[in-house]
């Protein structure tokens, strides 16, 4: 048993995408902090890499790294629910290359050319794409990511066909699909500004809090049936309330981005009312994971990827629920909208979201590429920490720009007359800008902490020795299986 | 103690997930049908010159959204624009683009983009456009 951990030797292309997402994370993560810095030393790196270049390479690099995650967390996932190899390996390694070797040439394009030469080398005039947030990709990038995208969905579903079809496994892909599907909104960009704005949500809203959730289900119930041997009947009954709840509220939650961008006002109604709502799919994965983990069946030898599970779904619910929650309201944001509040219920949601669920995928599959069930009993301590380290540091960010946020709206956006400036406004919030880089630091150490868990060494910890050791308690202390 | 639990089954759970999620796609889809009708009257569509077109793109391909928000939207780096052209007037806005970076030590600087008096007329054609987009009142006060 311990010489074959995996189950199917496809899965192993999966390594390949999580090695590069890592990689482009912490690539992220140093982008991150020079913003940061540029927010306090206005000129730091200017007119080398100005801030909307920074920016643009952070927010591009996180949803490429996060797009490599969860193409990764496929790979290593289907075979194994479709009891089956992958349709073709060859075609998931092929594409690995074009789409990192694409992506690469994306940034350095970004880096070290000047954006409008960028749009017209690449062909912008034929079809303007470019330059509106998050979808800054040129033409060509974004025709690449189509075709990665339409050939990695050929090889899963394919390999989902001719396996069992498992509610994880249809789940997962109808969120894939789903995230392609809405990606070709991103080729809409009407000259009206308010339509273009109307449907770039498209792509933004409904993959974020729509289609990816549905992935963010899958992924998570993955794992829990895998660490806590509850039954698969019972996390499937969960996994289908909480994406089904997900997309009753979250499918007109869109509308809490309609408010000020001159659509009609009936959106201020439909957004509050149903973006009010969108935390109690994230609350009910807070109870799920708790739930499963309390009734496992089984010690899993991988305690640190229990961590993980554990805290995507809490601070899944903290990130995108709650602080979702504090801005949503129409008349909330009446005052919020475009200030640090948003960008602290931007960075908290995709961390606690989607970060953490890659991560866990990551977590639980990665000692099993590398030929055992789980890690090193110090490894995985080195892990667990990484978690706690991160999520410290990014509970700092996000505290600091919900006080810089707050402060913002009381000096800039409160006062009917007499209104302090923009940057005026902003000389005001150092301080909590100062706490902010400050939590990015800790990050930092978090996420160096996380890698260097890769390369701990050790006896990894047994089915048996995880038995023995459950009395100690593990993340959670067992509750006996009901009558 | 889960919810999910008793006569509740897994069929149940998925049927709630399909029928649940059509449902509201078709309605979203409708509603935004109807907001589409709406768009070319709120937005004053028919003052949208080739050059508010022209000045959409140079905002565009100058990639201002990486700094600035418009409409509230973007990054939070740089001033709210949606209502800049009413703060601060056309030709501020020229001037200042003009006279940038400031080169002011340790300050916020803005990228000099090189743009010719028709691409300056163009991106503030396109800023009094969208300053004249019914935003249901929004920003609060003039300071964006």
């Amino acid at each position: 048993m311990s010489t074959h951990v995996l189950k199917y030797e496809s899965q192993k292309v999966a390594k390949l995408y999580f090695v590069a997402a890592l990689a482009l994370f912490t690539a992220q993560i140093l982008f991150g902090l020079g913003l940061g810095l540029q927010y306090l030393i206005g000129d730091f790196m200017f007119p080398y890499i100005p801030f909307n270049v920074a920016r643009m390479v952070h927010t591009n690099l996180l949803i490429v790294w996060l797009l490599f995650g969860f193409m990764g967390a496929a790979y290593y996932l289907v075979p194994e629910e479709a009891e089956t190899e992958l349709h073709s390996p060859k075609l998931a390694v092929a594409l690995f290359w074009i789409f990192l070797v694409a992506g690469a040439l994306t940034i350095l394009g970004y880096l070290t050319v000047p954006y409008a030469r960028l749009a017209e080398l690449t062909g912008n005039d034929l079809l303007q794409t470019m330059g509106r947030e998050f979808l800054e990709q040129p033409l060509p990038t974004k025709l690449g990511i189509v075709v990665v995208a339409l050939g990695f969905l050929y090889n899963v579903s394919m390999t989902v066909l001719k396996g069992r079809k498992t509610s994880i496994s249809l789940v997962l892909l109808m969120g894939l699909w789903g995230l392609a599907l809405f990606f070709l909104f991103s080729f809409v960009n009407p000259h009206n500004l308010v339509r273009d704005k109307m449907y770039w949500w498209f792509v933004v809203h409904l993959w974020v809090e729509g289609v990816w959730e549905l992935i963010l289900g899958a992924l998570l119930a993955y794992v829990l049936i895998k660490t806590t041997g509850v039954d698969r009947e019972v996390i499937d009954k969960w996994l289908y309330v909480i994406i089904a709840f997900a997309l009753m509220t979250g499918i007109l939650g869109t509308g809490h981005h309609f408010y000020f961008i001159g659509l009609p006002g009936y959106w201020q109604w439909i957004g509050s009312v149903f973006s009010a709502m969108e935390p109690i799919p994230f609350f009910m994965m807070t109870v799920f994971a708790f739930n499963m983990v309390q009734r496992r069946r089984r010690e899993h030898p991988n305690q640190a990827a229990v961590l993980w599970a554990v805290g995507t779904s809490v601070l899944g619910f903290l990130g995108a629920g709650l602080w979702g929650f504090i801005h949503t309201l129409s008349p909330v944001n009446y005052y919020t909208h475009g200030t640090q509040v948003t960008a602290a219920h931007g960075h908290l949601a995709f961390y606690g979201a989607y970060v953490l669920v890659v991560i866990t995928l990551i977590s639980y599959a990665m000692p099993t590429l590398r030929g055992r069930l789980a890690n090193s009993r110090k490894a995985q301590s080195v892990e667990m920490w990484s978690f706690w380290i991160m999520t410290v540091g990014m509970a700092v960010m996000v505290l600091a720009l919900t006080g810089a946020g707050v402060l913002q709206v009381w000096l800039q956006r409160l006062p009917t007359s007499g209104a302090m400036g923009f940057m005026a406004t902003q000389d005001q919030l150092a301080f909590f800008y100062w706490v902010r880089l400050a939590g990015g630091v800790v990050f930092l150490a978090g996420l160096v902490t996380y890698l260097s868990s890769f390369f701990i060494g050790g006896e990894p910890v047994t089915e048996a020795e995880a038995q023995a050791a459950s009395h100690g308690g593990g993340v959670l202390r067992r509750v006996p299986a009901q009558a | 103690m889960s919810q999910v639990q008793g006569g509740f089954t897994k069929q149940m759970a998925r049927n709630m997930f399909y029928g649940g999620a059509v449902f509201f796609a078709l309605l979203f889809a409708a509603i935004v049908f109807h907001t589409e009708q709406r768009i070319p009257e709120r937005s004053n569509a028919a003052a949208i010159t080739p050059q508010v077109v022209a000045g959409k793109k140079i905002w565009e391909t100058r990639n201002c959204i990486g700094c600035h928000t418009l409409l509230g939207e973007g990054a939070y780096f740089a001033p709210e624009l949606g209502n800049v052209i009413e703060r601060r007037g056309p030709d501020f806005v020229k001037a200042w683009m003009k006279a940038q970076p400031t080169g002011a030590p340790h300050r916020r600087q803005m990228p000099q983009f090189n743009l010719t008096e028709q691409q300056l007329d163009d991106l503030v054609e396109f800023l009094k456009w969208t300053g004249q987009i019914n935003t249901e009142k929004w920003p609060p006060n003039i300071e964006g």
